[in-house]
């Protein structure tokens, strides 16, 4: 329940961030974004990386449920791999937008909602880091395996803001 | 009373739970206490101290403010002095000490030992202490936040305040925010988990629905607060345009999200205090509350209602029409819920045999102020009266009634009430007599004439004015009055330290009051009940009077003693169905506390390796926090 409420006020977070950048949006007096449409050609396959990381955590925690350690230590370890390719692309993707952070208030808004998000999957990648320690020392068993699943349902959270950013940051200029 | 809801005493209870439950001495004990009771007393200490200190910059602004053209303060200072009086009254003080009543007393009115994150309380009350430290550093280097409370874009923009005043405003939120919804989710969890079988929805005190309602509005609306003050300050150390104009950007974003938070959080004060007055009331007026339920709900549906008034705040800043007809209408709804609750307590009081002891006295002004206050918000939710009245001394007026009227008032009745089971022994009465009337009278006089002030036109937030605009009498009044009022808070003060020593011994229950807080000894022991409570009505303790054939509460359940354990319960019915193993003391809260204050420092001075330090620190403390001590992990679904 801890981690619902964590889950609940991060997404308000989210949410009131969203709401500045539609706000900005509908304020600017040119056009929106000023640099034309993001780019989708890295972001595509990074969004299904990150989905598919969620996949591998799943896994693992139903792994660990029918009272597999190895399937958990596997399942781990894939998410702990694709969310640093995750933020490695996102990184390559940031050095090549023609924009820096205080360009306008598209960049700035830019940048600091993909830039809290990273944080987050940063966040959860120190977690699921964490927990794969826990998990070599055979922390966890079919019956107690509280961590594993706080740590993926966090996981999927940071997952599926991804998918509200993608689409507000991404698609939604496509649609204007 | 039935004999069955006499407690054992907890001198009679067993060695073995003071052995379990009990803080250890020394400093090891100071820092790592998880004791819901220490820590709410700390609460209350600290906010106290707070408005302490936020009464000492209204002082300063008072003296300023006494005579026309007077120069006893910079226009500066000045500046500095409303901030911080602002913000050291709404966000240290007036959240803060209603935490820190539900913090001590939750447990003990839901017959449980402990909340059901204690280490979670601990770690919101280190935040809040140090978050306040971190505010008043700013004293020392003379550059305290100085754009007002609600600190408005663009004048907080580095081009316009280059210090490092609104650096503090935007750094010291943020940090607060997270002791706040550390508690509110502590609050919801333990509503939810840890409350004596039998303790259902429909039998908690109002009180507890009024902490519960804002627990909720806490994990909604202060998430607004930090993406406003993180992007502030994005744009004062990293050059983001958020809200600069040149830049593309929009001034009223800042507004948008402040109110946003700003409004849920007025009712954030509020609403756990008109809760104290509705538990309060019943024992003075020897009945049960009139309206439980509609009371119940009307604090739900005004926690709802305020999410959708933020732009009350915003109707002179040139927004669409539409746009202020709908949050004029949507304000004036909230109205309805105030009334219920209003008719509910003037119906108790209609009904009962009133009983005027302080703490009824308190409850009683709080009524009336909170009639006034509501009156002028009324007034001021029209576009064209608020058009005509933005920005003037009738504001000042109607937010002090609120945030007085409804908070401090009631605050006041609950010390008077409460004290006694905190500290054992009872305040003077004679004492709390002057304490009310020097606070009462001191109010209206000072308060009152702003009303007057603003509509006769003067400004808020001016250091001076000249002496032919005929505010003079008016002002020295208001000077007046607010030194009473803040004479009567002395004698609170006063009262409090007397009555520690020679206070009248206070006994279980010294009111004759029906909840469950007042079924065990003042103070309680640190298990709170040596056998847990199994409730069957909404007045534990008025059983026998009021239905003599009814069901009876009894505090006779199972010792539990073969560890730190309490009931876990069914959310709505309280049926218990686990027994819940809590947390040892620990010293990690107060440690993740102090490494986000390195962390703050850090990001202040904009020495990103102190920073850095800080937050490896944070990472360290949250996994020495969550490291089983013998590498088990605790069963059961996500907690």
């Amino acid at each position: 329940m801890v981690m619902v409420l964590v889950i609940a006020t991060e997404a308000m977070l989210f949410a009131y961030l969203l709401f500045s950048y539609f706000y900005l949006a509908s304020s600017a007096t040119g056009k929106w974004p000023p640099s034309g449409r993001p780019e989708l050609t890295l972001v595509i396959p990074n969004t299904l990386i990150l989905l598919a990381s969620s996949g591998s955590i799943w896994w693992g925690e139903r792994g660990i449920r029918r009272g597999s350690p190895r399937r958990l230590v596997l399942g781990l370890c894939t998410t702990l791999v694709l969310g640093i390719v995750f933020l490695s692309i996102q990184g390559i993707e940031y050095a090549h937008k023609p924009f820096r952070l205080s360009t306008d208030a598209y960049s700035s808004v830019f940048y600091t909602i993909t830039g809290l998000h990273g944080t987050h999957v940063f966040v959860g990648l120190l977690m699921v880091a964490v927990t794969l320690v826990r998990a070599l020392r055979g922390h966890f068993s079919a019956s107690r395996h509280l961590a594993v699943s706080n740590t993926a349902m966090y996981w999927h959270f940071v997952d599926a803001v991804w998918l509200v950013v993608f689409t507000s940051l991404y698609v939604s200029p496509y649609f204007t | 009373m039935s004999a069955s809801t006499v407690l054992p005493s907890a001198a009679s209870a067993p060695g073995r739970l003071h052995r379990l439950w009990d803080t250890a001495p020394g400093l090891y004990g100071v820092l790592a206490t998880v004791d819901h009771k220490i820590i709410g007393k700390r609460y209350l200490v600290t906010a106290l101290v707070f408005l302490l200190l936020g009464g000492m910059e209204a002082g300063a602004l008072r003296l300023q403010l006494a005579q026309a053209d007077q120069h006893l303060l910079t226009p500066e200072l000045y500046d500095q002095l409303f901030t911080m009086h602002g913000m050291t009254m709404i966000f240290w003080y007036a959240a803060p000490v209603l935490s820190g009543f539900s913090n001590y007393l939750w447990p003990l009115m839901l017959g449980a030992r402990d909340m059901a994150c204690p280490r979670a309380n601990a770690l919101s009350y280190w935040t809040f202490l140090m978050s306040g430290v971190f505010l008043y550093t700013s004293v020392l280097f003379g550059q305290m936040p100085d754009r007002g409370w609600f600190a408005y874009a663009p004048m907080t923009e580095h081009a316009f305040s280059p210090g490092l005043n609104m650096d503090f405003y935007a750094i010291g939120l943020t940090f607060l925010s997270i002791s706040t919804t550390v508690g509110a989710i502590n609050f919801i969890v333990t509503l939810f988990k840890t409350r004596a079988p039998g303790m259902s929805l429909d039998r908690l005190p109002i009180f507890v629905w009024g902490t519960l309602t804002t627990s909720f509005a806490v994990v909604f609306a202060t998430p607004a607060l930090t993406a406003a003050c993180l992007l502030l300050f994005l744009d004062r150390r990293f050059g983001t345009h958020f809200y600069d104009a040149a830049g593309g950007g929009n001034q009223l974003l800042w507004q948008h999200l402040f109110w946003s938070f700003g409004h849920p959080w007025v009712y954030i004060v509020v609403l756990p205090a008109m809760g104290i007055v509705s538990d309060v009331l019943p024992t003075f007026c020897r009945r049960p509350l009139v309206g439980y339920t509609f009371v119940a709900l009307a604090t739900v549906s005004t926690g709802i209602l305020g999410f959708g008034v933020w732009v009350h705040h915003m109707f002179a800043t040139g927004l669409p029409a539409t746009a202020l007809s709908f949050f004029s209408a949507a304000s004036m709804v909230i109205t309805i819920p105030s009334a219920v609750a209003v008719s509910a307590w003037i119906a108790t009081i209609w009904h009962g045999r009133p009983v005027f002891r302080t703490p009824m006295l308190f409850a009683l002004g709080f009524i009336v102020l909170f009639v006034i206050g509501g009156v002028s918000g009324v007034a001021t939710a029209a576009v064209s009266f608020d058009w005509q009245l933005t920005d003037t001394y009738f504001v000042v007026a109607h937010l002090h009634y609120v945030l007085i009227g409804i908070n401090v008032f009631a605050v006041m009745a609950g010390f008077y009430y409460w004290l006694p089971k905190i500290t054992g022994r009872l305040l003077d009465e004679r004492m709390g007599r002057w304490n009310f009337w020097l606070m009462f009278l001191g109010f209206g006089v000072g308060f009152f004439p702003m009303h007057t002030l603003g509509l006769a036109g003067m400004p808020r937030r001016i250091y001076t004015y000249h002496a032919g605009l005929g505010w003079q009498s008016q002002n020295l009044f208001i000077t007046i009055g607010t030194g009473v009022f803040a004479l009567g808070l002395l004698v609170f003060v006063v009262n409090c330290f007397w009555s520690m020593r020679h206070g009248a011994l206070a006994g279980d229950n010294p009111w004759d009051a029906p909840t469950l807080e007042w079924a065990t000894s003042s103070p309680p022991p640190s298990f709170n009940f040596a056998r847990i409570p199994i409730v069957a009505s909404r007045h534990p303790l008025w059983e026998s009077r009021l239905e003599p054939h009814g069901p009876r509460s009894r505090i006779d359940g199972p010792l539990m003693d073969a560890g730190r354990d309490t009931f876990g319960v069914s959310a709505l019915d309280a049926e218990a169905n686990e027994i819940l193993r809590m947390p040892e003391d620990t010293v990690w809260p107060f440690v993740l506390s102090l490494s986000i204050l390195v962390a703050f420092y850090g990001a202040l001075a904009g020495v990103w390796a102190a920073f850095g330090l800080g937050a490896a620190c944070v990472l360290v403390a949250i996994i020495g926090w969550f490291w089983p001590r013998d590498g088990a992990e605790p069963e059961g679904v996500a907690a």
